[in-house]
């Protein structure tokens, strides 16, 4: 036997010369690539936990979206509409009664006082046409032809804010009564109230988001750990350091989560660019045509700019929330040894 | 080098309220370089003696000192150095079974971040040694409880440790193998190593003649 023979030499490759077979001591990570010592590979399922990282990933996105764009419309309306006033003048051709000079129709009536009025920076009728443009979204392509009553539309820009409104209701409504004042600021008010917990429940939504990421994670860990204890137990007892055994697992869960991330960043794109391409004509009423459907051009310029970086840290985001949630995990659960 | 002082283990009994003391009041020294046989019946405590000098466990009782460290008073982060310079042969080997009988015995040397050069040259050395020169990627699930044994045995001795430990090592070994691993054995502690070798095989002791260690429910008889 060949195990004899070698023995039968005395010559044990152990003691030979212990000073020239001294291990150089220096840290040299020379680990092999794929030395899967812990059996990590199994233990930590390249199946699920990349799986729910990726959705977890997906809905990130869509938050951060919703976010953005719920700041980008509260920014929008704030902007466009605070001064807005519009002015309804019901029997607009009607003789106006009273002072003034005789003759006036109430709609003319109605002007003067406003152009008249130092508040006041700017007092347009609609004309018909435009009316019609208006109206027809509700009432079709025929308004015009509808016998309807209309009254007449003046659409009033405010030179300063809205606290002289009432003294203006009262003015107009007494040289033609029935008259209606309505200030857009208190729906841009409320539609910015609305934004803003859009917004807030974007936020929320980003965070809850994160945190059942980690607690994915820190739950495959744990599963990890348990179906590779008893190798855990060996290399410990070998002398690993918990730094060691740790860095396994956080290698390992870094991966996993990094092509989670990437995938649910990928997954959430296309979402992002359609949405993006919806809600394009709304941010932009002042330049574009109402309803003139998506916006033309490259449709990549849809999407802010801030969500274009926020998709690549996706997976830099999962892969911090993998690496630390292992790390703490790990080092936790090694306690129990001694 | 290994000091016991009135030394007591209970293992933690989940359910009961006292716990199941193993070991009572065990005193005795192991000097640099010494050999001991660890003897006494199955269940005597032997197992839970040796997991106390390779810090798997801290003593319950008493002062224990491995390597001139006291293990009762020394932080945790200590125990992980004085684990790489012990070596151990399980009983039941404990080899890693997705691993391959190379990176088995490789394993301690990539914990201690040997390089991987160094690595190939001792590891592939010592399987030839123990007679498993064309085995050297089998999983240990393909060898047979010899074979495994001696890869356990590689993989203890392979950092030339300081202090060798090994828990009924010649169990699944024939005649000639304990004899030769029994002459290794003894080679390391004249060269300076410290053995204690746990077995229930009072033939094989008296055969090599060294000082003993007997237990008899949990406590050392002389
Ligand atoms: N992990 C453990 N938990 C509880 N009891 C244990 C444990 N390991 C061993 N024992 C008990 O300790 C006693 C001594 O066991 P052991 O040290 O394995 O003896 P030996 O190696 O001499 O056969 C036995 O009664 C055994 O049941
Ligand atoms: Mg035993």
């Amino acid at each position: 036997m060949a195990i004899n023979a070698v023995a039968s030499t005395h010559r044990f490759p152990i003691p030979r010369n212990p000073m020239l077979i001294r291990h150089p001591m220096g840290r040299s990570r020379l680990r092999p690539p794929g030395f899967d010592d812990l059996g990590l590979e199994r233990a930590l399922s390249d199946r699920l936990l990349p799986f729910l990282v990726a959705a977890m990933a997906f809905l990130a996105a869509l938050a951060f979206g919703g976010f953005l764009a719920a700041a980008g419309l509260a920014r929008h309306w704030q902007q466009g509409a605070e001064a807005a006033v519009t002015v309804q003048v019901p029997d607009p051709s009607a003789v106006a009664a009273g002072g003034g000079v005789a003759g006036t129709t109430r709609l003319g009536r109605v002007l003067a006082l406003l152009r008249a009025d130092p508040a006041v920076a700017r007092a347009h009728a609609l004309t018909a046409a435009e009316l019609d443009a208006l109206l027809r979204p509700w009432l079709g392509r025929d308004s015009g032809r509808l016998a309807l009553p209309l009254p007449a539309v003046i659409a009033v820009s405010l030179a300063r804010p809205t606290a002289t409104l009432q003294r203006l209701g009262k003015s107009l409504r007494e040289a033609a009564p029935g008259t209606l004042v309505e200030s857009h600021g208190v729906w841009v008010r409320r539609l910015t109230v609305l934004a803003q917990s859009l917004q807030a429940s974007a936020a929320i939504a980003l965070l809850v988001v994160t945190a059942v990421a980690i607690a994915v994670v820190a739950v495959g860990t744990h599963a990890g750990l348990a179906a590779s204890r008893e190798a855990i137990e060996i290399v410990h007892v070998l002398g690993a350091t918990d730094d060691y055994i740790a860095a396994r697992f956080a290698a390992r869960a870094t991966r996993l989560a990094v092509l989670g991330g990437g995938a649910g960043a990928l997954a959430a794109l296309p979402v992002l660019l359609t949405l993006a391409g919806l809600a394009a004509p709304f941010g932009r009423l002042d330049t574009a045509a109402a309803g003139s459907g998506p916006a033309a051009g490259f449709p990549g310029t849809a999407l802010p700019t801030l969500l274009w970086l926020a998709l690549p840290l996706l997976p830099l985001g999962a892969a911090a929330i993998g690496y630390l949630t292992a790390q703490v995990t790990v080092r936790h659960w090694l306690r129990r040894l001694p | 080098m290994v000091r016991f002082e009135h030394v007591g283990l209970s293992y933690p009994a989940p359910g009961r309220r006292s716990a199941a003391a193993v070991l009572h009041d065990v005193s005795f020294r192991v000097p640099e370089g010494g050999f001991r046989w660890l003897l006494g019946t199955s269940g005597a405590g032997k197992t839970s003696l040796l997991r106390l000098m390779y810090l798997a466990i801290r003593p319950t009782e008493g002062r224990l000192s491995v390597l001139e460290t006291d293990i009762t008073s020394a932080r945790r982060g200590m125990l992980a150095n004085l684990r790489r310079r012990i070596g151990v042969v399980f009983q039941d080997f404990r080899l890693l079974p997705h691993l391959s009988a190379f990176d088995n015995v490789a394993l301690p040397l990539r914990i201690a971040g040997r390089s991987e050069g160094q690595i190939r040259a001792d590891v592939a050395e010592m399987l030839r040694w123990v007679g498993l020169a064309g085995k050297l990627e089998s999983p240990p699930e393909t060898l047979s409880g010899g074979e495994q044994q001696r890869v356990a045995i590689a993989r203890a001795v392979i950092t030339r440790p300081r202090l060798l430990l090994a828990d009924e090592p010649t169990g699944n070994l024939d005649e000639a193998q304990a004899e030769r691993l029994m002459r290794l054995l003894q080679e390391l502690s004249r060269l300076g190593t410290t053995v204690v070798v746990a077995t229930h095989n009072e033939a094989l002791a008296s055969r090599h003649g060294a000082p003993a260690l007997r237990l008899e429910h949990g406590r050392l008889v002389p």
